[in-house]
């Protein structure tokens, strides 16, 4: 995770309370005061897999854009094609610098004809709202993030939970969609996403209504075995379906094409920043490449952990964990190109001995997402 | 609160000491793996190795966090628990009894003068905690 060198005071969620009170332990993260775990990673992490989670990730950013020229602003600002969205669909996108470095990873709202939403990492927020309004001009923006509740429902009797508790059907809202219900008489956005690989939704609400929808989803979900989940099993749980965290495994020094993301650029679209300088690093090919690796022996690869190859550096782990999941150590870092190919085998410098890694195919653990 | 049994002795590193004659059974505290969360990995030296009071002897990784054992007493190591990098949850589960993870022949037995008791270590975690 991403560590906060910043001495200013640590935003609370509208959960703060409701955490300490369940016994999370409580850490920073992004400028936030989070739960990273209450009754313990592994077992947070199975209940996902197996059950149903329940996520507080109300620190994530929301930011809207409104007005005639919305779309095109948002085309110029996002390297995935926003065209493409109908009302009520969900887009995993990219904002990059004009040389091609990711500014910010998100999932792209198309809530009418002239209205989206961007979701993004809570620690990037503020600098999300300087970009886009920034370089957004044209469509009237607004900061919303304060405002908004953000729960995570996840886990394969997800859909039964909020399907029970919700004032509409939600098995048809497909993977990457969204629409607008009450949960538990609580006015919410409902979105079929994630990031745990499991199947799920994201429920946004107004901040004022976060802590009586997690009451509501804690209780109905008790015979479905609901758990709250914290940061670290949330961390388990992506990396082990290889998805990218910004701050560890992509950030504005590395480019989506290096990051295996080269499927949410899409020059063809027209013209958006970064464009030229994605079209000729694609030209050029990359020069390393973000793979995902397991340990062969018994040890847990790190963030900033060295890579190398017959004793010389190759590259570097980016995120790093013992997965629940595969109860081994897996990882995802950078390593030259020419070793990038799934079965290499690699070493990690871990206190400054050699630990054989096999580079392999993502993700980790079969995704149980909703196939659009 | 952790449990602090009251015949070991502590350091403000959250090892504990079991002194049992001219040997001591070594291992880290409830306080200790509370704090850490699951132990996935547990790294410890071979016998006959030799370890200084104060100084690393080896390393105990949870699911987030990689944090170094230190010994409490010198001396020379005379037992290892090689159930424990095959089931380090262990330390979680017992951690003062099959989660104990060296034994050492006492060097400098004075060196014991110098830890905590378990009244002092309680204080120590009772401020930790808040």
């Amino acid at each position: 995770m991403t560590a906060s060198t910043s001495t200013a005071p640590l935003k609370r969620t509208p959960l703060f309370d409701v955490h300490v009170k369940a016994g999370a332990k409580m850490v920073p993260f992004g400028g936030w005061e989070m739960p990273v775990q209450y009754a313990g990673i592994i077992e947070e992490h199975r209940a996902v897999r197996g059950a149903v989670g329940l996520f507080d990730i109300s620190h994530m950013g929301e930011l809207e854009v409104r007005g005639p020229e919305a779309l095109a602003v948002v085309q110029r600002l996002t390297t995935n094609d926003a065209s493409v969205l109908a009302e009520g669909q969900v887009q995993y996108t990219l904002l990059c610098d004009p040389e091609g470095g990711v500014v910010d990873d998100l999932t792209l709202y198309r809530l009418g004809p002239e209205h989206f939403m961007l979701t993004v990492n809570a620690a990037n927020t503020d600098k999300d709202w300087a970009w886009v309004t920034a370089h957004g001009a044209g469509a009237e923006w607004r900061n919303v993030g304060a405002e908004t509740g953000l729960l995570a429902v996840q886990g394969p009797r997800a859909e039964a939970l909020v399907g029970r508790l919700a004032d509409r059907n939600v098995t048809g809202i497909a993977y990457y969609h969204c629409a607008r219900g009450r949960v538990a008489g609580v006015s919410a956005l409902i979105s079929r996403t994630g990031y745990t690989g499991e199947d799920g939704f994201e429920l946004y609400v107004a901040a004022g209504d976060a802590e009586r929808l997690w009451r509501a989803l804690m209780d109905a979900g008790q015979p479905d075995g609901i758990q709250p989940i914290g940061l670290g099993a949330r961390d388990t749980l992506r990396l082990e379906m290889r998805y990218a965290l910004y701050g560890n495994d992509i950030d504005q020094t590395t480019n989506p094409l290096e990051a295996g993301l080269g499927w949410v650029v899409k020059p063809a679209k027209g013209e958006f920043i970064g464009r030229a300088a994605l079209e000729a690093l694609r030209a050029r090919g990359v020069a390393r490449k973000l793979v995902g690796f397991e340990m062969v022996e018994r040890a847990v690869p790190r963030h900033g952990y060295r890579l190398l190859k017959a004793g010389a550096e190759v590259g570097a782990v980016t995120s790093g964990s013992f997965a629940p999941s595969l109860e081994r150590g897996i990882g995802m870092g950078y390593v030259r190109a020419d070793l990038a190919a799934a079965g290499t085998e690699v070493d990690v410098e871990i206190r400054g001995a050699s630990n054989r890694a096999r580079i392999v195919r993502p993700p980790f653990h079969p995704s149980h997402t909703k196939k659009a | 609160m952790a449990h602090v049994p009251a015949d070991l002795k502590y350091t403000k590193e959250h090892e504990w000491a079991k002194i049992e004659g001219g040997q001591a059974r070594i291992g880290i505290t409830a306080f200790a793996q509370e704090q850490l969360g699951d132990v996935v990995f547990v790294e410890l030296p071979k016998v006959g190795a030799r370890v200084t009071a104060a100084k690393t002897f080896g390393v105990v990784e949870s699911v987030k966090a990689v944090s170094d054992l230190f010994a409490p007493l010198s001396g020379e190591i005379v037992e290892v628990n090689g159930e424990l990098p095959k089931k380090p949850e262990t330390v979680n589960t017992d951690p003062y009894g099959q989660g104990w993870m060296i034994v050492v022949k006492l060097s400098n037995p004075a060196e014991a003068d110098g830890l905590m008791s378990a009244e002092a270590y309680q204080q120590l975690i009772a401020a930790a905690s808040h």
